[in-house]
């Protein structure tokens, strides 16, 4: 009998434990027709891509996710992204991608910029934050970068002057950096952030980060309630380092994000567990938050070590965007519970497991 | 006879050093200067302690200099109140023309005072003196403890072109543009200097970190003469990393990197990057390198006006700086009693000023490093 009262005891506890852990009650109300499946274009990518988009679609199946996906095949090689691929996610208007390897100093433009130009996504967005149990050099991180996406240096405008010379432009319009202050700022506003943080090098470049600096600001007068500061890029780097605590919402142009999304993803983690995602004002696309190792190594690929974590969190923030929060959050109880129990690991997080075992865990722990 | 094998003697002192020094700052001067150091005749060095804590570090700087018995003689020069004609701005053409003529000098920090008409004092001097390099290392103080431990790195970055040109326009209202220029010229400089000072102080790995991905043609640029110049030096490994990559790589395994090289904005983020790793601005040394062999060493922190004068000022930056400059002169024996003395000090804990955490004032702090030789 005592061995019956030990085992209800642990039910007890865990079900308590796992309603803590839920920190929203599903309480939205579906207007009729919302369940039925939703097309989503599936880009597996290159390298480590299709291995984590297929885990992806492992965890979609076991949990019975109304979406169902179109898969298509894009590799960094080629030279646009096929017209038929645009087609499917111009009609889905949602997309999920694995990384595209860009090949280094070639002739080919990248393809995931050039994905997010054509369809006009132009905000990037990178969660960065501490996972319970997973032990890191810094604590309290929960830091979102906001990304302006369409210009800044990566305009792709170079030309060589003379030989041996070469000049590249860094373009800032008004127009973008309007746009991207109102959509970190609206985030900060809908997501319940206190803070904002323009990151910029405007001592050096006055007119350019000038110009996106004014935005920022004008746009600052509207939230009174969300506080807004601004900080150079440098000294923005070195207080990653020192203080992560002290960052809420980061608002940057394009190289800087880069930069910031990175540092920041490499001090809550890695890259391996950072979602995030593309947002335009019609599509949205989905794929691992920072941009390092997003292809990953060949040993990875052929050990099937690659962490499939950063795309399953970010899969949950693709089902939040399509309207079905209780999947999304019964996907990141899941996946946080495999991470915190520590016994599931990929490389990257310290562990051995493979990709598959990793998937597995997380199925288990589906609810 | 004696003479005579004297004379030999010479002959291959001078042979090896001019092997080791690089062929971008092999004048015959400093060569000579070089070789004349071992046997203690002074060198003048100029030296700007700046504004704010800047006198008072620079005082502590002379203090263990003079007792570590390194021969320099130092030429000081202060920030004018007024602008000098000639340079535009408030250093005096006389303060550059030192400068010029010793081909050393350590710079305290300096604040700029805000007001228009004139360039910025960094600018100037960077401009006048034509400093290409900008070279800090970082490695974490025993003693110290940061979250990083394992941090041994130098940080080389390119110092007068890149997205720093400051050529920008408004092409129409509401649309700026800003150049990025990378010339062939200036990329193989930096990374003749990178190759040289990594085989001169037994590095073994070179990265160059790039976004040649996105931008092909620029950084695609600055890589093939990254490239070429690794030819020259089979020994060194040479790798290139895109800073992505490389700005996570840092922060989660900083051990990974031994020499980095990059281009102006990289460095500039990088560089800071690495010094929050060690511990902050405060204990980072940096040393800028010009043609012809200048070497203008400096403290990279503020002037710090709010505890200006009070003797609390932590004089590491600059005592780090003044041990890289004696470095490039070559006086390695001083440079690492100096070296050792001010890591001991730091490890013991017992004298460590207020931004290390300690009580100790600056005047304290330099006397156990001077205990400590």
């Amino acid at each position: 009998m005592s061995r019956r009262s030990l085992t209800l005891l642990k039910n007890l506890t865990r079900n308590t434990n796992t309603s803590c852990n839920q920190t929203r009650s599903v309480t939205y109300m579906p207007r009729p027709g919302d369940g039925s499946p939703r097309a989503v274009t599936l880009i597996p990518g290159d390298g480590i891509g299709p291995l984590v988009t297929n885990a992806v679609e492992q965890v979609m199946e076991a949990m019975h996710a109304p979406i169902y996906f179109e898969k298509y095949d894009v590799h960094g090689e080629m030279s646009r992204v096929p017209a038929e691929v645009m087609e499917s996610i111009r009609k889905n208007k949602v997309c999920l991608k694995g990384g595209l390897k860009t090949p280094v100093g070639g002739g080919v433009s990248s393809l995931n910029v050039q994905l997010r130009k054509e369809l006009d996504l132009f905000a990037s967005l990178v969660n960065c934050f501490n996972l319970p149990g997973l032990p890191t050099r810094h604590e309290n991180v929960d830091i979102v970068v906001i990304r302006e996406n369409t210009e800044g240096e990566y305009a792709g405008l170079e030309h060589e002057v003379v030989p041996g010379v070469v000049e590249s432009l860094k373009v800032i319009t008004k127009f973008c950096s309007e746009r991207i202050a109102k959509y970190a700022f609206e985030y900060a506003y809908l997501n319940n952030r206190k803070k904002v943080t323009a990151v910029h090098k405007a001592n050096i470049m006055k007119l350019a980060d000038g110009l996106f600096l004014e935005s920022c600001r004008e746009v600052a007068k509207k939230y009174p309630g969300i506080t807004y500061n601004e900080i150079i890029v440098d000294n923005c780097c070195m207080q990653l380092v020192a203080k992560p605590e002290q960052f809420d919402v980061m608002v940057t142009p394009n190289l800087y994000g880069n930069l910031v999304a990175n540092t920041a993803a490499g001090i809550a983690g890695g890259t391996g567990v950072m979602p995030g995602g593309n947002v335009g004002a019609d599509h949205a696309v989905f794929e691992q938050g920072a941009s390092a190792g997003n292809v990953g190594k060949d040993k990875i690929v052929r050990e099937n070590k690659a962490n499939p974590v950063a795309l399953l969190l970010s899969s949950a923030m693709m089902l939040r965007h399509l309207q079905f929060p209780s999947f999304a959050d019964r996907l990141e109880t899941a996946v946080k519970r495999v991470i915190s129990e520590g016994k599931c690991r990929t490389k990257d997080l310290g562990g051995q497991s493979t990709t598959q075992q990793v998937v597995d865990a997380v199925i288990a722990n589906l609810e | 006879m004696a003479a005579h094998l004297a004379k030999r003697l010479i002959g291959s002192r001078s042979s090896q050093i001019l092997g080791t020094v690089n062929s971008s700052s092999g004048s015959a001067t400093s060569v000579a200067r070089a070789f004349c150091s071992s046997s203690t005749t002074p060198i003048t060095a100029t030296l700007f302690p700046g504004d704010g804590i800047g006198p008072e570090i620079a005082e502590s700087v002379k203090k263990v200099f003079t007792t570590a018995g390194v021969p320099i003689n130092w030429e000081e020069h202060y920030v004018s109140t007024e602008i000098d004609p000639r340079t535009q701005s408030f250093l005096t053409w006389e303060s550059l023309e030192s400068v010029r003529r010793n081909k050393v000098g350590l710079k305290g920090p300096m604040a700029t005072p805000i007001g228009k008409g004139h360039r910025s004092l960094n600018l100037t001097l960077r401009k006048e003196l034509n400093l290409y390099a900008n070279v800090r290392p970082c490695y974490s103080l025993p003693g110290y403890k940061t979250r990083y431990d394992d941090v041994n790195l130098i940080t080389i970055r390119e110092n007068t072109e890149g997205e720093y040109s400051g050529l920008e326009h408004q092409v129409v209202r509401g649309v700026v543009e800003s150049l990025k220029i990378i010339t062939r010229q200036a990329s193989l400089r930096v990374a003749e200097y990178a190759f040289h000072y990594a085989k001169t102080h037994g590095r073994e790995r070179v990265s160059a970190i790039h976004k040649a991905n996105i931008m092909q043609k620029t950084d695609g640029l600055f890589l093939k003469c990254c490239r070429e110049v690794a030819e020259k030096y089979p020994e060194i490994t040479y790798e290139e990393v895109v800073i992505d990559n490389c700005c996570m790589m840092l922060v989660k395994n900083p051990a990974l990197f031994d020499v980095l090289v990059m281009p102006n904005l990289y460095g500039d983020i990088i560089s800071d990057l690495c010094a929050g790793l060690v511990g902050g601005l405060g204990l980072t040394p940096s040393c800028n390198i010009g043609e012809d062999g200048v070497a203008l060493a400096e403290a990279v922190h503020g002037s710090a006006p709010d505890i200006a004068g009070k003797n609390l000022a932590n004089p590491t930056a600059l005592l780090l700086s003044g041990v890289m400059m004696l470095r490039h002169l070559k006086l390695n024996e001083q440079a690492e009693q100096i070296h050792k003395a001010i890591i001991n000090t730091i490890a013991e804990g017992k004298y460590r000023t207020a931004d290390l955490g300690g009580s100790s004032t600056t005047t304290d702090f330099t006397k156990a490093i001077c205990d400590h030789l």
